[in-house]
């Protein structure tokens, strides 16, 4: 106990004697925080815009079409396949997802919005938070997610207009908006749920898509009556409906086009950074200990023993990395208060709060060449034959 | 009656050096009795730091024994050497004596905390003790806004503030002006002789001897010549005899 007192006395002194020096590494190690947490937040960022609406899917299981290698795009699904996958024992309800894209053009700047069907009550539609849900058959009726109510001045109740280019022709279509979902983000873009006959009439097709009526959903999302039961399940769909492959909820978001390439790149950036973190601040303490060897070596001539030399450098190094990631914690976030919705920047992530960890931990990991150097340093130096 | 607070005896060190052995200390043995001040004086490479290192419980001898309050420092483990430093031993050095982000006052009381000893009654002897040395206006200084000798003069106030039972310097006026280095030495010389303890003083620089009670002289890591007689220890600093 009488080391760790001594330890921060000196530790503390040493600082506030010299808080210049100490707090430029701290603005340093402020930066580096302010650049990985940016990192962080951008990859939590770009992942939620790809994977929210998969992610935050009521179900455990995803059907796919066969050889589709679990690609939402790719695979496009018969439509009785969904009865067939709810028929299977031990599935508590399931629900077809149509996906495609379109533009909603009745704003001063037209948005490009993911447009899904889906079917209300099932898995795949989201629950309500206003206004309702939307009526099945042709009814031209929407529920837009909190991204697109984010972005723009629609409401509930309101009525908007889409583009759709079908064969060669652009065609606009009028939606009333009925209700209003969480974020549902999907491929980068907020999304409207709607019908999936709307669905069908109103999607942008080719050609030859426009002589079908018929809606043929991408994907089927199941809901099963035990959700730790997926290998098996997974097993059993196969076995049971005919031309479908199955994945779970973390496989489907994985193959999502880009999605693992996007964030194996934003975490390469992060780790680097975190490495250059760990060099700038055990280069900093380095050459500090060496500008310090004939110091140490009076502190262990009189007496200190290697603990509060050692301990001292440990009280340093963490007091100057909490205060520089303190700080650069501080800065992101006044930043970000100027970031406009487009950017894709989560702060509220676990990812976030993984980087302050890391971040606390470089300092003394980065630090730890300096301790043992200080700790080897001999009291010897502290007369002329060390 | 004064006790015998350093013996040494019979003490070897030896270094190789090219394959070959070479005796940095040559079979030395001396004491030093408390309220004596001793000067280990000899040219360069005679073996004077070798002997103090090994005194100060820096460096192992190879062979012999070195006593420190009747304590044998061949028979204690680095930790009990650390404890001996803290409490037994009171230091000052040729240079990068104070620790420079402390205080005059804070690198005096740095001893007393590090002997756990640091309490109102120890911090007004503190600061008695750097104003026998004419350092009042200077207690909250860092040793970067002190001069030399203020800075040595505070390095003796912490070698001596903790009671230890041997005090050792190292060249202290090596980077002194002479005037200067006779005021800390006579200075150092009056702490030793007033608080009863055993001082040894290393130098080159034979006019100090005049303040020392006793001048021990090596040459090749040898004990050759011991001045005891006052008049040859003034005649030896005033350069008169060699």
């Amino acid at each position: 106990m009488k080391n760790i007192f001594l330890a921060t006395y000196l530790a503390i002194k040493e600082v506030v004697r010299n808080k210049g020096r100490f707090l430029l590494v701290a603005l340093v190690i402020a930066l580096i925080t302010l650049l990985v947490l940016f990192i962080a937040a951008l990859g939590e960022g770009l992942a939620n815009g790809n994977r929210q609406y998969v992610a935050n899917l009521d179900a455990q299981l995803v059907v796919f079409l066969e050889k589709s290698d679990y690609s939402i795009s790719s695979s496009r699904l018969e439509t009785n396949t969904v009865k067939s996958v709810r028929r299977v024992d031990g599935v508590a309800d399931a629900g077809a997802i149509y996906t495609s894209s379109t533009e909603i053009v009745s704003l001063p700047e037209p948005l490009k919005v993911s447009m899904l069907g889906a079917e209300p009550g099932r898995p795949g539609m989201p629950p309500i938070l206003d206004g309702r849900e939307f009526r099945g058959g042709e009814a031209r009726e929407a529920v837009i997610d909190r991204n697109v109510a984010l972005r723009t001045d629609i409401q509930v109740g309101d009525t908007i207009q889409i583009r759709s280019t079908q064969g060669t022709e652009d065609e606009f279509f009028e939606l009333k908006i009925v209700g209003l979902v969480e974020g549902q983000s999907y491929f980068f873009q907020p999304t409207i749920f709607v019908p999936a006959a709307t669905w069908e009439k109103i999607r942008p097709q080719s050609e030859s898509e426009l002589t079908s009526d018929t809606p043929y959903p991408n994907i089927i999302a199941v809901k099963l009556t035990d959700p730790l039961q997926t290998e098996a399940m997974s097993a059993r769909l196969t076995e049971k409906v005919t031309n479908i492959e199955v994945a779970d909820i973390d496989t489907t978001i994985n193959n999502i086009p880009g999605y693992s390439a996007q964030q194996g790149t934003v975490q390469t950036q992060g780790v680097f950074t975190l490495l250059i973190g760990i060099l700038v601040i055990g280069g900093f303490f380095q050459i500090q200990i060496l500008q310090k060897v004939p110091q140490i070596g009076v502190l262990k001539a009189i007496g200190s023993s290697n603990g509060v030399v050692g301990l001292s450098a440990v009280i340093q190094i963490i007091f100057v990395t909490a205060l520089g990631v303190g700080i650069g914690g501080g800065l992101t976030y006044l930043f970000s208060l100027g970031f406009p919705p487009t950017i894709p920047l989560v702060f509220n992530g676990a990812r976030s709060l993984i980087a302050i960890a890391l971040l606390l931990a470089i300092g003394p990991f980065g630090g730890m060449v300096s301790i043992i150097y200080a700790v080897r340093i001999e009291p010897l130096k502290a007369l002329r034959l060390g | 009656m004064s006790t015998i607070a350093l013996e040494v005896r019979d003490l070897v060190k030896s270094f190789s050096l090219d394959g070959a052995t070479i005796n940095a200390v040559d079979h030395v043995s001396f004491q030093v009795k408390s309220g004596e001040f001793v000067a280990l004086v000899g040219p360069s490479g005679s073996g004077k730091t070798t002997m103090l290192s090994i005194l100060a419980a820096l460096l192992t001898p190879t062979s012999g024994q070195v006593l420190i309050d009747g304590q044998d420092l061949a028979q204690m483990n680095e930790k009990q050497r650390v404890k001996l430093r803290r409490e037994k031993i009171g230091f000052t050095f040729q240079s990068n004596n104070l620790i420079p982000f402390l205080s005059a006052r804070e690198n005096v009381e740095f001893m007393l905390r590090l002997n756990g000893r640091l309490d109102h009654a120890s911090r007004i002897r503190s600061d008695e003790l750097l104003a026998r040395l004419g350092l009042s206006d200077r207690l909250h200084n860092l040793p970067a806004q002190m001069s030399g000798g203020q800075q040595q003069r505070v390095a003796i106030a912490r070698a001596l503030i903790h009671n230890p039972a041997v005090v050792l310097a190292d060249e202290p006026t090596a980077s002194l002006d002479t005037e200067r280095a006779y005021q800390v030495v006579e200075t150092f010389a009056n702490l030793i002789h007033e608080n009863e303890r055993a001082g040894i003083i290393v130098t080159h620089d034979l006019r100090m001897c005049q303040y020392v009670d006793r001048v021990l002289q090596m040459q090749d890591g040898k004990l050759v010549r011991i001045y005891e007689d006052k008049k040859e220890i003034i005649e030896l600093a005033r350069g008169t005899i060699h």
